[in-house]
């Protein structure tokens, strides 16, 4: 597994290495997850992808600590995953579960229960373009904003592994620029970025390296231009060149 | 033939009852009006104490019982389900047990009887609260319940503690809160059996709405009883409607 060098401008970090062993995920003696081994390095921005059912959203419920495996273990930074370290990550759901206040309260409410500093809320809405939005209800907000503010909301926790679980999916363009905007400047700023799409294009603008996924297996991780010009399985192949009929066969 | 002629005076005395009967009604209602505008001092007196018996149950019931229904929300433990079987049971407390068993509590030779709250408010206040302090906790845990259910999964990657998880869960479930709140007063508000038992009725001290209204009911004071009712009822309209009012006046900033 190539260890990401944060080709996307990654300033110094925070993070650690997250490590995958012996993985396994059952529900009903169904293994929906099954990954030997894998490792994340600590910078930059990792893309995870993979047909619909492969197990992406998992992974990343298992690498945060909402679920735990059947087998196996996650290290970060050589220790398994305890609740500090999950404290130390954040994540972001497809759909954004905002609180039933304000724009500014949900910012707020992070703050208050991290014990940070409350003062940096309007900068941070700030810095998101939210800013003008602070007194408005948040479940009233447009998707776009409203998951521009979960994310405002994760970040607001300093975390140093940021997770996304296909955070664009059903967004207009301009939401999906803003959200990469967000994202990027996360990224140069040392959060690790763990970055779950269908969008092949967006990967390819956002990713440093690749985990595609298939029917909850790894089967390909490599450096993002590796992964984009020339993926070694077929699975991939058959996902990136959009061939439906060989991506079911496979 | 000879049928109709037979029936006819049953018929004309169920006539002559019904028009009774919408008589009374219309006295009634003339009654309440009259007590209303006539600003009457016993009336006043009689409706402070009601709501003030009601409200103070409520509010206390509320306090105890809200925390204690986001606790069971949010908390899985052995017996839980025995918990809430028992609690949605209590639901449908019959006032005149509660009351029975306050008084026995709070009689002189009761252990509770050096108080000496017997036949005071008080009484009346810890009694209804008894009544409607499970209502308070069945239907908040179940709001509460449906509400973590979609936050749930949110929180525990905020990583939030329990307390603030119920501290959240009882701010954003406010406004279903608060008819939780009105299915209490509701309850406290309309009960007579638990406040007759341990408020004893006394005028000028422990009447209420409900018990003045059975009182003048046995006294064969009928138009008095049925003013006193629409007077009830319209109070307990008119706390749903301010309760209604604050509701629709902030959920639009909070979008509940």
């Amino acid at each position: 597994m190539p260890e990401c060098a944060g080709e996307n401008g990654a300033a110094g970090t925070r993070a650690s290495r997250i490590e995958v062993r012996a993985l396994a995920y059952d529900v009903a003696e169904a293994r929906l997850i099954d990954v030997p081994t894998l490792t994340l390095g600590p910078t930059g921005t990792t893309v995870v992808m993979g047909p619909n059912g492969a197990g992406k959203s998992l992974l990343l419920r298992l690498m945060h600590g909402l679920i735990r495996p059947s087998a196996g273990e996650i290290l970060v930074g050589g220790e398994p995953l305890s609740p500090a370290q999950c404290k130390a990550q954040a994540l972001v759901f497809q759909k954004p579960v905002l609180l039933r206040r304000s724009v500014a309260a949900n910012i707020d409410f992070v703050l208050k229960a991290r014990g940070k500093d409350r003062s940096r809320c309007h900068d941070l809405l700030d810095r998101v373009g939210l800013a003008s939005l602070a007194d408005r209800p948040a479940r009233r907000l447009s998707g776009g904003e409203q998951q521009r503010l979960a994310i405002t909301r994760a970040l607001a926790t300093e975390p140093d592994t940021l997770f996304l679980d296909e955070p664009t999916a059903s967004l207009d363009p301009e939401s999906v620029q803003a959200i990469e905007g967000i994202v990027a400047a996360a990224a140069r700023e040392g959060v690790r970025i763990i970055f779950v799409t269908h969008d092949i294009q967006q990967a390819r603008r956002l990713a440093d390296d690749v985990v595609f996924l298939s029917k909850g297996r790894v089967v390909e991780e490599a450096l993002a231009d590796a992964f984009f010009s020339g993926p070694e399985t077929d699975v991939a192949r058959a996902y990136l060149s959009g061939h439906l009929d060989r991506l079911l066969e496979t | 033939m000879a049928l109709p002629f037979v029936r006819m005076p049953l018929v004309f005395r169920k006539l002559c009852r019904k028009r009774e009967i919408l008589q009374q009604i219309g006295e009634a209602i003339a009654l309440a009006f009259g007590l209303l505008l006539a600003a009457d001092a016993d009336l006043l007196e009689i409706v402070t104490l009601s709501l003030y018996v009601s409200l103070s149950a409520t509010s206390i019931a509320c306090i105890l019982g809200l925390p204690l229904g986001a606790i069971l929300a949010v908390t899985r433990f052995p017996g839980r389900g025995p918990v809430l079987v028992l609690i949605n049971a209590l639901m449908g407390l019959p006032p005149v047990v509660v009351g029975l068993i306050v008084y026995l509590h709070l009689s002189r030779s009761g252990p509770l009887g050096f108080l000496g709250l017997l036949y005071t408010p008080t009484a009346m206040i810890i009694a209804q609260t008894i009544l409607i302090a499970p209502i308070v906790v069945a239907l908040s845990r179940q709001v509460l319940e449906d509400l973590h259910l979609e936050y749930a999964e949110q929180f525990r990657s905020l990583a939030l503690s329990a307390r603030q998880v119920i501290q959240a869960l009882l701010w954003d479930g406010r406004f279903a809160l608060f008819t939780v709140a009105l299915a209490g007063f509701g309850r406290a508000v309309a009960e007579v059996g638990a406040v007759m038992i341990v408020g004893g009725n006394i005028d000028h001290l422990t009447r209420v709405m409900t018990t003045a209204i059975t009182l003048e009911t046995s006294r064969g004071n009928l138009p008095l009883a049925l003013a006193l009712g629409i007077v009830l009822l319209a109070l307990a309209m008119a706390v749903t409607a301010a309760v209604h009012g604050l509701r629709a006046g902030t959920a639009g900033q909070a979008d509940a």
